[in-house]
């Protein structure tokens, strides 16, 4: 600016008058320009759905309009996973239990108190079960944290069951599904993995008694344990066998709590998700819902079918 | 009747989801029979009346021409699912303040539980172990059941019952499912649960859990228990084997031959649609499972622990 002062007034006084000129005649100007533009401010906010900030999150408008509400389900990361329109009886509850979106919500509340659980968690043998304590009567809100925690995997372990009898009653792993049904029973597997991995943590008798149980039965593995059939000629002991493998000792330990910790926290959640990741993307590519379809009959059983848009509608 | 006794296993923190599953499990099984009933009945209609067949939409829920078919995930399921997260996020707040998770002494490897029970989804895994030594019920079963699950889909070739609840048209399938699901996985977990008490023994409900209490049973071999004029008992280890080899052998080759001929007469579009691997396999996995309660009962009934006696293992 005092560059510009410079070269444009050459002479010292006419330049200090035109100066004060032009501030005045700024000022003036401010009168009239600030209400115009506060007034134009108004008139924008009274529609917000113009602003910069809202088209720039929402990519479409927000009128009630059919495409409006394809766009917000398709320009949405989140709900994406959806299409825009489905079947009108597929919304009914009778059909799906919503049982498979129900054990979806469950693993979110799961990994959010399990995050919070684990600020106050260290997976060793001293502090474990400290821990669990100062969760129980000092941490605020602790208690009702774990509690949420454990009751929400008992009911994930529930609400998998239900979701797998309801495809099974439904015929929904019927082509061109199947792919799908299995990566759905390998989800229930890590399911009760994940649930069981954490029921060593809180180091008490009911789980270090459960964990032990559960995990003396990998002695009896086929070639693979100690005292599993041909075990003992594949030279398997309770030093090499696969419960060594598993605990990282041949008791349950100090090892023992810190791999369960690792697996419930870190590697199922992880394997999980990916394999969550498939199974939803697959329902879709598959043709999306299974039903409610059309009742098919007898005569029609062996007939070509149409690809997975007829099993669909 | 110590009710206390009762009161105390079914109030226990961890048995009340076990508790739930019962009437989740009824309700749930009545909303599906109720809406395959309906379908049948259509079925059957639509069956007798071909015309009607034609025009019918085939659902049993009404439609009337000129509505829509589809509808907008936006608001129509979405809100069902915000409605569905709600309803669950009450019901977890309400249980995690009323009930407390399990927390009992630090642990101590001096000290056995008695029962110690594996967590309630295991249960029919350990309840198995009664049965059967642990390499079939700890390793063997769970991989038999998740395979056995993975092939569902692959031997299942009725085309029929695909995308609606339907009775009629996938009978066996869905007695098979049922058989498993409800009687070998669901009850054991119960008898798990509610039955075994210390020492992991048989305790009705409302019995006392006696710590004291003693069983005196002398469980025998089958081998050991071939009547005397049919050449038994078997004493001979060689003979030990062959035996149980003839006796496991045999139960897949009469079983086997018994669903052909089920398959043959009664369900013969099924069993034409089955390549041999498919049959095979559903043959080997319905046995395996029908041979779980048979072998409970031999246990149970007659006091006989194994079949089959190798000196590697025993079935």
């Amino acid at each position: 600016m005092a560059d510009e002062n410079n070269s444009s007034g050459s002479n010292g006084k006419n330049g200090k008058v035109g100066v004060i000129e032009r501030v005045k005649d700024d000022i003036q100007a401010l009168k009239t320009d600030i209400p115009s533009k506060a007034k134009e401010q108004l008139e924008g906010l009274k529609d917000p759905t113009k602003t910069q900030v809202y088209t720039s999150i929402f990519r479409h408008k927000h009128d009630d309009t059919p495409r409006n509400r394809a766009l917000g389900v398709l320009s949405n990361v989140f709900l994406h996973l959806h299409p825009a329109k489905i079947n009108r009886d597929a919304v009914r509850y009778s059909y799906t239990w919503g049982m498979g979106g129900i054990t979806f919500y469950l693993f979110i509340i799961l990994t959010y108190t399990g995050v919070l659980l684990m600020f106050y968690y260290h997976p060793t043998k001293v502090q474990a079960f400290r821990d669990v304590l100062y969760l129980e009567h000092d941490v605020p809100f602790g208690k009702i944290l774990r509690n949420m925690h454990r009751w929400a995997a008992h009911l994930m372990v529930i609400a998998v069951w239900l979701h797998m009898f309801r495809v099974f009653l439904t015929g929904s792993y019927k082509k061109p599904r199947e792919f799908n049904w299995n990566i759905g029973v390998l989800l229930l597997v890590f399911t009760l993995l994940l649930s069981f991995t954490g029921y060593l943590l809180p180091d008490d008798q009911l789980g270090f008694w459960a964990v032990t149980v559960g995990t003396n039965m990998a002695r009896a593995t086929p070639l693979l344990g100690h005292e599993g059939p041909f075990g003992h000629q594949l030279g398997m002991t309770p030093y090499n066998d696969v419960r060594f493998g598993l605990l990282g000792g041949s008791i349950v330990d100090a090892n023992a709590l810190l791999r369960s910790y690792i697996w419930h926290c870190i590697g199922i959640p992880i394997v999980a998700s990916v394999l969550m990741i498939v199974h939803f993307w697959r329902v879709r590519k598959d043709g999306g819902i299974s039903g409610p379809a059309q009742v098919m009959l007898e005569a029609e059983a062996d007939k070509p079918r149409r690809g997975p848009k007829a099993a669909g509608e | 009747m110590d009710w206390r006794q009762l009161w105390e296993i079914c109030s226990a923190p961890d048995n009340v989801p076990i508790v739930g599953l019962i009437p989740l499990l009824a309700f749930f099984i009545y909303l599906a029979w109720k809406q395959a009933h309906a379908n049948d009945q259509l079925i059957g209609q639509l069956e007798t009346d071909p015309a009607l067949a034609k025009t019918h939409h085939r659902k049993t829920w009404p439609f009337k021409p000129g509505w829509q078919k589809e509808v907008h995930v936006w608001p129509f399921l979405l809100r069902i699912e915000f409605l569905a997260a709600i309803i669950v996020t009450i019901i977890l707040m309400v249980w995690s303040i009323t009930l407390n998770a399990p927390l009992e002494e630090p642990s101590n490897p001096n000290l056995t539980m008695n029962p110690a029970k594996a967590p309630w989804y295991f249960l029919g895994l350990q309840e198995m172990l009664v049965y059967f030594d642990p390499w079939i019920a700890g390793v063997v079963m769970p991989t038999l059941i998740i395979v056995g699950l993975m092939v569902i889909p692959y031997i299942d070739t009725n085309p029929l019952g695909s995308g609606y609840y339907t009775w009629r048209q996938r009978r066996f399938a869905i007695s098979v499912f049922l058989f498993g699901f409800i009687i070998l996985w669901v009850s054991m977990i119960m008898i798990g649960t509610f039955i075994r008490g210390p020492g992991w023994q048989w305790f009705w409900p409302g019995q006392t859990w006696d710590h004291n209490r003693l069983i005196y049973e002398v469980n025998r071999d089958l081998p050991d228990e071939i009547p005397r004029w049919l050449g038994g008992p078997i004493v001979s280890n060689w003979a030990k084997g062959v035996f149980g080899a003839i006796v496991v052998g045999g139960y897949y080759l009469i079983g086997g031959g018994l669903l052909y001929s089920l398959f043959r007469r009664r369900m013969a579009k099924d069993f034409r649609r089955m390549s041999l691997l498919q049959f095979s396999i559903m043959q080997f996995f319905l046995l395996t499972m029908v041979a779980l309660p048979i072998k409970m009962s031999l246990r149970l009934l007659w006091h006989i622990k194994y079949v089959w006696i190798t000196p590697w293992f025993n079935v």
